[in-house]
């Protein structure tokens, strides 16, 4: 192994990485405080970057597409929590398979807008292109992922512990009975919560439309390794979260590149390893402890 | 009363899937052979969901591990039928032990996105180990021996086994081992109070459900004569544990219906239109919210509901807790009435995570 080559697979690795923690960060903030896994966030993602990819080619601007994608999948998510989910609120099951079914409706409109090849989100010159690194030529919009990876993380590990809205919804996870008591409407910061766990499905889709591409099935295949990651890190942990999509990030990257065809296979055995140790995930917490 | 329309529509059923081969055109009798085999796919996930009260969404994946197999040894190394369906089912629970280890130490929610994750690494095993599984192509001319070559006869074969299947797993949850994963669906703690390895337990219905996902899936082998990575896709997973929720969930007919309908709806709106994924969806979105407790629960409701205001009675209280949204809630119904499906109408809302 060529040192050129460690360096380019621990890069890709982190920027994968990156890419899964804005996927995973979403999913993870809804599960911590309204305890629904919601399978339709890899269909946020998907559809999202199919609106920025879209928005990409109308009007050429990247900015633009990344906040009208951001803003669609907020919608989105706004009307299933609200018409949907919230039919079968606190049945925790029942909550899952809706967003399965829901899923599948809104893969099928995916395929039947925007067709199954596929297509690759066009990133402007001034985060595009090949960037030069000591020994290495690299894709720049890999390290602007990255970068937005550790802003994202940053400004979320900040409103979670630093501001009032954190230890409302810190408070949500812990007890929803006594912050409901002290007058708080915990209804609508479970909405709130919902529709920026969305916000972030479609932001990162739109990031994934350039980095990886956008086709049928991608939604399936994001929606697995945000998954890995947060059963690795624990669900409804925020740092939990950013230690999975790394290891994640750099497992899939290492495997791909040594074992192409069981690439799958060398992120289940680290995840078989930690479940065995914790089965609640590395920063999950323990049965009764909500 | 009731036990005589039971047998009675039993025996109308079972007359017709006797029957079957003369009553349907070929195309049709597949169907039906594709019914079968997906609705014993349906029972194993209802020994997890139904009685044991574990949500999976890998079981396709595990079934496919079965048709992988038995396609691999058929057409690569030649093998005959007999010893191709028992290897499919022993390559079946390996897999399944090795993951059933990690799943069963959690429960609820997390049990659900372990084996959802499961799955979707054998899909993605199926999808890139090339030189094995021949990658999205698939493994195409699995084809049946000799006697078995005209499809009703495999029809049969089909009908055999899953009626065995039936008598099994009906064996089975009523047996001890049944009533103790029961005890599991309705209050672990309870159970490990009581001395119970829940554990093991939850590992051996994983096996026992691993066992028969694998038989359906060595059979759907020859059925289908061709398997690719379409066949374990996270849909198919999905829309078995739909076929077991549509159907009524802990019932021994739920599978069966549900099975049907799906299997039915999807043959045939898949003549007229390719939007068969966002009827499903539908379908799913519906039932979850208007009927939880699936076809077999609808129709109980829907008796209990003629027969307390023929007789006048109050009617039985024996679902209000479905209504209940929300917490898990304690019914001393429940724990009162052991008779098989009568406790299992909420099963939905009454997963605890």
């Amino acid at each position: 192994m060529s040192s050129t080559f460690l360096i380019l697979q621990i890069l890709n690795g982190i920027t994968f990485g990156a890419l899964l923690f804005l996927v995973a960060s979403g999913f993870t903030l809804i599960f911590g405080l309204m305890r629904v896994a919601n399978l339709t966030h890899g269909v946020l993602y998907l559809l999202a970057g199919y609106v920025g990819l879209t928005v990409v080619r109308e009007t050429d601007s990247f900015l633009l597409a990344v906040v009208a994608a951001t803003i669609f999948a907020g919608v989105l998510g706004f009307v299933i929590e609200r018409t949907l989910l919230r039919h079968v609120q606190g049945a925790v099951l029942s909550e899952v398979l809706l967003t399965i079914g829901i899923a599948f409706i809104l893969a099928d409109v995916a395929l039947m807008q925007w067709g199954g090849d596929p297509q690759t989100l066009r990133v402007p010159a001034l985060i595009g292109g090949p960037i030069r690194l000591p020994g290495i030529v690299y894709p720049r919009f890999r390290i602007v992922t990255l970068a937005l990876g550790v802003i994202i993380g940053g400004g979320l590990w900040y409103v979670q512990n630093k501001t009032r809205i954190g230890s409302i919804i810190r408070a949500g996870v812990d007890d929803p009975e006594m912050v409901s008591a002290l007058g708080i409407n915990l209804p609508v910061v479970f909405t709130s919560v919902f529709v920026a766990g969305a916000m972030l499905a479609g932001f990162a889709g739109v990031i994934g439309g350039g980095f990886l591409s956008l086709y049928r099935g991608a939604d399936s295949e994001i929606l697995l390794f945000g998954l890995v990651v947060i059963i690795i890190g624990g669900m409804g942990s925020l740092k939990g979260a950013i230690i999975g999509s790394l290891m994640v990030g750099l497992l899939d990257s290492f495997g791909k590149a040594l074992y192409p065809e069981i690439s799958y296979f060398t992120i289940f055995g680290p995840m078989a390893i930690v479940l065995a140790i914790r089965p609640r995930g590395l920063f999950g917490r323990k049965e009764g402890q909500r | 009363m009731t036990r005589w329309i039971k047998i009675i529509v039993a025996l109308i059923l079972l007359a017709f899937l006797i029957a079957a081969p003369s009553l349907l055109n070929s195309f049709y009798l597949r169907v039906m052979g594709e019914v079968l085999i997906f609705a014993m796919l349906a029972m194993s996930i209802n020994i997890l969901l139904g009685y044991t009260g574990l949500a999976t969404l890998g079981q396709a994946a595990i079934f496919g591990v079965g048709t992988y197999v038995v396609g691999y040894m058929t057409t690569k190394l030649g093998q005959p039928m007999y010893v191709t369906v028992p290897a499919g089912i022993l390559g079946t629970l390996i897999v399944a032990a090795i993951f059933g280890i990690f799943a069963v130490r959690t429960s609820g929610i997390y049990f659900l996105m372990i084996t959802l994750a499961q799955g979707m690494i054998i899909w993605g095993l199926a999808f890139r180990w090339n030189s094995v599984t021949n990658a999205e192509n698939g493994i195409r001319g699995i084809d049946r021996p000799e006697w078995l070559a005209e499809y009703s006869a495999y029809y049969y074969l089909i009908l055999v086994v899953a009626l065995v299947v039936f008598a099994l797993i009906y064996r089975i949850i009523n047996s001890p081992f049944g009533l103790t994963l029961k005890g599991v669906r309705e209050g672990e703690r309870r159970m490990r109070t009581l001395g119970y390895n829940i554990t093991l337990h939850k590992f051996l219905g994983f096996m026992v459900a691993a066992f028969f996902a694998g038989l359906a899936g060595s059979l759907y082998a020859f059925h289908n004569n061709f398997v690719s990575p379409t066949t374990i896709e996270f849909a198919r997973s999905a829309e078995a544990l739909l076929m077991v929720i549509l159907g009524g969930t802990g019932t021994m007919l739920g599978p069966f219906i549900g099975s049907f309908v799906i299997t039915f709806g999807q043959n045939e709106f898949s003549l007229y239109t390719d939007r068969w994924p966002m009827i499903m969806g539908a379908i799913y979105v519906v039932t979850i919210l208007t009927a939880p407790d699936g076809f077999v629960g609808a129709w109980r409701r829907f008796y209990n509901w003629m027969s307390a205001s023929r007789s006048a009675e109050p009617p039985k209280q024996q679902i209000d807790h479905i209504l209940v949204a929300g917490k898990e809630v304690e019914s001393p119904e429940n724990l009162q009435s052991p008779t098989e499906g009568s406790t299992t109408s909420s099963d939905l809302r009454r997963v605890d995570v």
